[in-house]
């Protein structure tokens, strides 16, 4: 039990918006489903903590990049609150992942210098 | 997002919570848990939807002004549930705000303020200074010849101008509607160096400022308006001076009023001396303003001048010619009276708004203190820290903006009356409130709020907070750390208590010596008037001494009058001018020591109607009138000094009186009496009024002893005076008493205004301390009850109690003391022949405040020690 909780992280700060964003890009989804995509994705490594989930959401809103819908689900008979990119959301998406890279290869040369070399 | 979509933002982020919370309770049903089960790991797993909940609305954009409005209304309501407490601390901080704003007004005007003249910063005065003489400040009036030689032969200075205050009756070119003003003197350069031009009409010429030059004129606007009717074509007119026609050639603008407000013309510089007397370099009565010139630093220039001075003095060595030149800018020459009494009272002003702010605090924390279970569950329900504390500074900064408001409109209403009531405070028209005093007064609603507020917000949020769950009420411990923040808090109320009443005490003490001051003469029923005959009608010894004969007959036989004499000036109304002399018998040791001694003319009955007395020798008859007036009356002090009490009679003084240096024979040694009552006692000769030397003894001022109320028959010598010569004017017809009233006047009201702040912060300090004596009886009450239930004695406990309450203040007038010290000697060049460390007075303050404190302390003491054990356990 105590290793499996070692393997688990919270997600890093700053990502978050950049994540959302990014499963936002396979179609709309509601913050339920998106929190439990991000989960499953990455093998439960990281653990979607609700009380960032929906403020980033309500920021994402705010700021234009995702809008957001009452839709029926398809599986269940009730509506979900579903987000949606826009095409702001995007552009702020190819950023973003532009700066990610960058920043992860930065510290990728500073980490592993040999690795870079061969 | 806009505001008024938060109802329908409010219920859209509710109903998405829920049916995504809902959504994970299927999902763990379908995992084959319990209905039961499943809501709670679907809880877990989602968190506290309350905190996701404000989280996400903290994303909004209007959540800070949500969040401030609730917090707002959280803290009015209260504030209104205790409307007592809240009133009184309010009108604390208004009282508080309000005498600050109002002095920081002051001071602004008075003291930072840059003067109204062109390049004012560049503006110094230049005095002359004395080796020898080690009273008063060592800036002495200037010389014409050296203020003449200085311009003429130094250069550090681009120029510098001369001036002096003057007087002078005012007529119509018939004589008509004579009145007695104040003038003054300015040399030619004066108003272009301070860059002041007429309104209208020009200003003087060079060759006016000349002795025995055409007689020109400037008015000031106030003479201008007042006695012209604002009316420009007077500009080349003639009116009367002193019966002299003169020109006038200008008008002054009405902002300019330096240095005295009451100047009602000037006149040429150097038309207020006679030609041998302009180039004098022993008579001092000018000011000298000086502009630097560019890159030249003050001290070289000075020096420069200096240098010349000790040439000067050498070259005179038998007279009184000063050695060195003094310089101060001219703003520091401006508020030099008033600048230690502007800080006393802006310091004494902080340190009430201090105690108010402490007071307000500590009664914040007793608030606190009280709400301590209920923050902390709010705090172990997560509410963050600053979320408590900001909640809690909303309170005081709601105090502090209630108070900021009222104590503005305070402000607004003290200043203009502090500023009109302030007898002689310079500049006195330029204080007025405007957008820099607003700031201020926001600064110091922002620095009293966080003072009053962040410390009890802090300590009742703090990390132990959670503590008072813990606790059940029987306990004590924990609150003891509360009750210690507010005995230190007491504490330094109580210092800064002692320490605005030893200053406050120290200022009365020597006001009330000013007002008991011997002045070494009759002070009831004495009616003083005065007038100056003018001189080209009264031009010799015979008409002046025939019109003083008169009067005195006439006023003489007036019902109620009990006896009348005539002096130069009335003790207390002022100097009147000294004299240098030597003694026939006893020759100074050596030429640089100056004998000088005031100088009065008395008629014989003046000692007696004064009630001055005789101790050696006689005073004047009715013989020693005209040309037999070589003989003086000396005070005692005169003897004192120059004949280390020895016998004066019969000694002669070498004096230049009359035109020459001649011989007076002393017949005479009187009491003592005082030019001015803030002013050590002064070497006096008297000279005979009789002798009616026209230059000498036309002006004069009428002593009326009566049986009546003076000021009754103020009007009956006025009569007899107009009868005799219709057209002289009489002014200053006071009583005694009004002139001792006029000259402590400023002394008073400062010492008022500060016994008015200690007083205020006295109370203020017996309400804190009562309030925490209560509080901590309350706290304690089950404690008491059991220590009672167990066989305490009721006095006991009472001692116990007030000694609690009396430790701290203890403490703080210790504390106080050291602060006293500092104060008085900050305020020592306010007391008059009182010491500013007056251990009767400091004692007698700290007395003061111990019974304040006693009484303060004595009402919780004696409710602890009547505590019902009974009661007290069962309301547990």
């Amino acid at each position: 039990m105590a290793k499996h909780m070692q393997q688990r992280a919270n997600v890093l700060q700053g990502t978050l918006d950049m994540l959302i964003l990014r499963t936002l890009v396979y179609g709309s989804a509601h913050g339920h489903e998106i929190g439990k995509h991000i989960q499953r994705t990455t093998n439960d490594f990281l653990q979607m903590q609700h009380g960032s989930l929906y403020p980033a959401l309500h920021r994402l809103e705010e700021k234009g990049w995702v809008v957001s819908k009452w839709e029926t689900a398809p599986d269940r008979n009730r509506e979900f609150k579903y987000y949606r990119l826009t095409e702001k959301g995007r552009k702020q998406l190819v950023a973003e992942e532009s700066q990610w890279k960058q920043m992860a290869e930065a510290v990728a040369r500073v980490m592993w210098p040999a690795a870079e070399e061969s | 997002m806009r505001w008024w979509q938060i109802g329908k933002r409010d219920a859209d982020l509710d109903r998405e919570l829920r049916s995504d919370l809902e959504l994970e309770e299927e999902e763990q049903l379908e995992n084959g848990l319990s209905p039961e089960e499943a809501r709670h790991a679907a809880l877990r797993a989602f968190g506290n939807p309350t905190l996701i909940r404000e989280h996400t609305r903290a994303v909004w954009s209007w959540n800070m002004l949500e969040n401030l409005l609730r917090d707002i209304r959280i803290s009015v309501r209260t504030l209104f549930r205790s409307p007592g407490f809240s009133l009184i601390a309010v009108l604390v901080m208004a009282l508080g705000i309000g005498a600050t704003t109002s002095l920081f007004t002051m001071v602004r005007a008075v003291l930072l303020r840059p003067l109204p003249f062109r390049d004012s910063g560049k503006l110094v005065m230049l005095y002359e200074h004395f080796r020898q003489v080690k009273s008063g400040d060592g800036f002495n009036a200037v010389a014409p010849g050296d203020y003449r030689d200085w311009r003429s032969q130094t250069h550090g200075f681009e120029d510098m101008a001369a001036m002096r205050g003057y007087g002078g009756i005012v007529s119509g070119v018939h004589s008509e509607l004579p009145e007695v003003v104040q003038s003054a003197g300015g040399s030619a350069n004066l108003f272009p160096l301070l860059g002041v031009t007429p309104v209208y009409g020009r200003l003087f010429t060079e060759a006016e400022d000349q002795p025995k030059a055409e007689p020109v004129v400037l008015l000031t606007w106030s003479l201008f308006q007042r006695r012209f009717a604002g009316d420009p074509s007077i500009i080349g007119k003639q009116i009367h001076l002193d019966t002299i026609p003169t020109t006038v050639v200008g008008v002054l603008p009405n902002w300019f009023n330096y240095p005295d407000a009451r100047i009602q013309f000037w006149m040429p510089y150097a038309q207020t001396f006679t030609p041998q007397d302009y180039g004098i370099h022993d008579g001092h009565q000018s000011m000298v303003v000086a502009r630097l010139k560019p890159g030249v630093n003050v001290g070289a220039a000075t020096r420069e001048v200096s240098t010349l001075q000790f040439q000067i003095h050498l070259a005179n060595a038998s007279k009184p010619v000063a050695e060195d030149v003094w310089s101060r800018p001219m703003i520091d020459d401006v508020v030099r009276d008033v600048k230690t009494p502007l800080l006393v009272l802006l310091c004494s002003v902080v340190c009430m708004l201090l105690i108010a702010c402490l007071n307000v605090s500590n009664l914040l924390v007793a608030r606190a203190a009280a709400r301590r279970k209920e923050i902390a569950i709010r705090g172990a329900l997560g509410g963050s820290r600053l979320a408590l504390i900001r909640e809690q500074m909303t309170e005081s900064l709601l105090i502090c903006v209630a108070g900021g408001g009222l104590g503005l409109l305070l402000s607004l209403a003290s200043t203009h009356w502090l500023a009109a009531h302030w007898r002689n405070l310079p500049r006195a028209d330029t204080v007025h409130v405007d957008g820099w005093v607003f700031a201020f007064a926001l600064g110091l609603v922002a620095a009293t709020a966080m003072l009053a507020g962040l410390l009890p917000a802090i300590s009742s949020t703090g990390r132990e907070s959670l503590s008072a769950l813990r606790e059940s009420s029987r306990s004590i411990g924990g609150s003891a750390s509360r009750a210690r923040l507010r005995k230190v808090m007491l504490t330094a109320e109580i210092a800064l208590t002692v320490t605005l009443l030893a200053a406050a005490g120290l200022l009365f003490h020597s006001f009330v010596r000013l007002r008991t001051a011997d002045l070494g003469c009759r002070i009831d029923h004495v009616l003083t008037m005065k007038f100056g005959l003018p001189e080209i009608q009264y031009d010799t010894r015979e008409k002046v001494l025939l019109f003083h004969q008169s009067l005195l007959e006439r006023v003489r036989r007036l019902p109620g009058v009990s006896g009348a004499a005539l002096v130069s000036t009335a003790p207390a109304a002022g100097p009147e001018g000294d004299r240098v002399f030597t003694i026939l018998e006893r020759p100074a040791p050596s030429y640089s020591i100056q004998y000088v001694a005031l100088t009065h003319t008395a008629d014989p009955q003046y000692f007696s109607v004064m009630q001055i007395p005789l101790l050696r020798g006689r005073v004047f008859t009715e013989h020693e009138r005209l040309h037999n007036d070589h003989y003086i009356v000396v005070s005692r002090q005169f003897v004192n000094q120059y004949f280390a009490g020895d016998d004066p009679i019969g000694k002669h003084v070498r004096a230049g009186w009359d035109d020459k240096v001649e011989n007076y024979e002393i017949i005479g040694e009187v009491g003592d009496t005082l030019y001015d009552v803030t002013k050590p006692v002064s070497a006096t000769m008297y000279f005979p009024i009789l002798s009616g030397i026209p230059d000498r003894t036309s002006e004069a001022t009428i002593v009326v002893h009566s049986s009546v109320d003076p000021l009754a028959i103020s009007t009956p010598v006025q009569q007899q005076i107009s009868a005799l010569e219709p057209e002289l004017p009489v002014y200053n017809a006071l009583t005694m008493d009004q002139i001792l009233n006029k000259t402590t006047a400023s002394q008073g009201f400062a010492a008022n205004l500060v016994l008015a702040f200690a007083g205020i912060s006295l109370l203020l300090a017996g309400v804190g301390l009562y309030g925490v004596l209560s509080y901590l009886v309350t706290q304690r009450s089950v404690e008491i009850a059991i220590r009672i239930a167990l066989g305490a004695q009721r006095p006991e406990v009472l001692r116990v109690v007030l000694v609690d309450g009396l430790m701290p203040v203890l403490f703080g007038a210790a504390a106080g003391l050291a602060g006293a010290a500092v104060a008085g000697s900050l305020i020592r060049s306010m007391l008059y022949g009182a010491s500013p460390y007056d251990p009767l007075v400091v004692a007698g303050m700290v007395c003061c405040l111990l019974f304040t404190a006693v009484v303060a302390c004595v009402a919780p003491a004696w409710r602890a020690s009547r505590v019902d054990p009974m009661q007290a356990l069962r309301s547990e």
